[in-house]
């Protein structure tokens, strides 16, 4: 079981979800935020956090994303830690109105 | 450079409590740059608070926070002072003499009451007597939980409710390799408790358990999780609610408990009981607990405002153990101001205030559960701690402006008082003798669970 950053994230990048972070297991690239499923402890802190329902817990993952368990343990060990939030991607206002929420 | 304020003089912050909020404070300190010296105290010789006592012994994977917390231990600028206790080995009035500043993360360690006849009845516990106790945390080794009832009952609908009628249900096999304590783990392999009735004042649509924590009671080897449906058969303002997006995990809750629901009675040992609307009123009992009596309750108002309303009818449960879990509160600190109602310290965004005029103190901060009340998880304490530490790195310049003795004014006070502290590099010692100890059991470690032990580990 693991928890994961989705393609909601993409071009969002709000990190709220890095403030509550106990463990400090985010990533980030220029696009979003990625989990590293061998430091993350599975406290789920950061789901309710995100403002557009981009994180899940493996099980839970809608019909679809379920690819992003890989994305996530790929790409997060090499990409840059991210331990306190940061301000959101220029275009995250409009993106998440384009996602409906 | 590193500097406090504009002063070469670091400074000094003295943290009450080293669980997560203890922690993330010093994180936060340490990250801001200021030249700073902490002294992270705690009662116990062990750090780490409710991740080590709280936590529950079936979910190491949390307690897995550990790791952060010993790396930030691992700072210059950190320092553990263990067997503490502020109010009785110090005051706290001396504590503001000796440093600049001082954080209190003690948070909250009693359990709010029912407040109904017969809840001191023996059979009748605080929740947080048997999690310290199956932990093995010093204050609650010597308790006797008498498990050999058919019935017991948990009041409650968050993660501690779950804990504690999860540790209740399942088989000592399936604890044999955690770190519960060994004593928690003898008493439970000979438990007669056979139903576990975890009862809810409000509706299934309205419980506050996480859906991970209620998804484990349907991998209990031999219990079976269970739910008349008779209760899920929701009023149509808590329909409203599992369609609105704050009612997602509500919405996820709703469809494990349709799992208990149609989860067949396949013989298994132990039954595990979620039953809503229904709030204490009596315990009864001849010199111990043996009835609980319930009022139904229903429902009304807004969505996600619905509050429960008795309705006259009752109920009665014979049992002869029963938890409750339907909050904590914090213990005062003679000395710092305390909000009687809340449990909590008064504080302005982590600024603490005084109890009448809302003043604030300067130099006394506050964060974690002690702060905000109990709510949240490990992680939120992480968020509550930068914005107390936000406001004191605002204050530094006043603060750093008086003298004061730090550290060694603390040891001089501590020593004057003939306090055994432990520090981190004893506190190392004690934990390789812990997971020595659980070693050939296959356990991740054997707490020690007396005081003395510790003390005497500590000396190696």
């Amino acid at each position: 079981m693991t928890t994961v950053v989705t393609e909601n994230c993409k071009g969002c990048r709000f990190t709220d979800c890095v403030a509550v972070c106990p463990v400090a297991c985010f990533h980030y690239d220029d696009e979003m935020l990625y989990i590293d499923p061998d430091v993350c402890i599975d406290c789920s802190a950061c789901i309710p956090e995100c403002p557009v329902e981009a994180i899940f817990e493996e099980d839970d993952l809608p019909e679809g994303l379920e690819n992003w368990v890989e994305i996530n343990a790929e790409k997060a060990p090499d990409l840059p830690l991210i331990e306190e939030p940061m301000e959101p991607l220029p275009e995250a206002e409009d993106r998440k109105a384009d996602l409906g929420f | 450079m590193s500097k406090s304020g504009g002063s070469s003089v670091p400074l000094s912050v003295a943290i009450v409590g080293s669980g997560p909020s203890g922690f993330y404070s010093t994180e936060a300190l340490i990250k801001s740059g200021i030249n700073v010296e902490i002294d992270l105290i705690d009662r116990l010789p062990a750090p780490y608070g409710l991740v080590r006592s709280g936590v529950a012994p079936d979910h190491p994977k949390l307690k897995q926070a550990i790791e952060v917390y010993k790396k930030i231990a691992q700072s210059n600028e950190f320092n553990f002072v263990g067997n503490v206790t502020v109010g009785r080995d110090i005051e706290a009035e001396e504590l503001q003499r000796t440093h600049h500043a001082v954080i209190y993360t003690c948070g909250a360690e009693t359990d709010r009451k029912l407040g109904i006849p017969g809840e001191e009845l023996a059979g009748s516990h605080t929740a947080t007597e048997f999690v310290g106790w199956y932990n093995g945390h010093p204050d609650y080794r010597n308790l006797n939980f008498d498990l050999s009832h058919e019935t017991a009952v948990v009041i409650g609908q968050g993660n501690v409710a779950a804990d504690v009628a999860r540790i209740l249900a399942k088989s000592v096999d399936e604890l044999k390799h955690t770190d519960i304590a060994q004593h928690a783990l003898d008493a439970l392999a000979s438990s007669q408790v056979r139903k576990i009735y975890v009862v809810g004042r409000r509706g299934p649509a309205q419980a506050k358990f996480t859906s991970k924590e209620l998804k484990e009671f349907l991998e209990i080897g031999n219990c079976r999780p269970y739910i008349d449906p008779v209760e899920l058969e929701l009023n149509s303002t808590s329909l409203q609610e599992l369609d609105a997006k704050e009612g997602r995990g509500n919405k996820r809750n709703i469809e494990i408990f349709r799992k208990f629901a149609e989860s067949e009675d396949t013989g298994k040992q132990r039954t595990c009981i979620s039953t809503f609307l229904k709030s204490p009123i009596r315990l009864q009992g001849v010199d111990r607990l043996q009835k609980v009596v319930f009022e139904e309750n229903d429902l009304s108002g807004e969505p996600f405002k619905q509050s429960a309303k008795g309705t006259g009818r009752t109920m009665e449960l014979e049992c002869g153990l029963l938890f409750r879990s339907i909050g904590y509160n914090g213990v005062p600190i003679p000395g710092v101001p305390f909000n009687d109602r809340w449990g909590t310290i008064p504080n302005r965004a982590g600024r603490i205030t005084s109890e009448q005029e809302g003043a604030v103190l300067p130099g006394l901060y506050t964060a974690g559960w002690i702060k905000r009340g109990p709510s949240g998880i490990i992680g939120t304490n992480r968020a509550c701690a930068v914005e107390s530490v936000n406001a004191l790195l605002e204050d530094v310049d006043q603060l750093v402006a008086e003298d004061k003795p730090g550290r060694n004014g603390l040891y001089a006070i501590l020593e004057r008082n003939g306090v055994q502290h432990i520090n981190f590099a004893q506190w190392e010692k004690i934990d390789a003798a812990e997971i020595a100890a659980g070693s050939p059991k296959g356990k991740p470690r054997e707490k020690f669970t007396y005081y003395n032990e510790m003390l005497a580990a500590a000396k190696g």
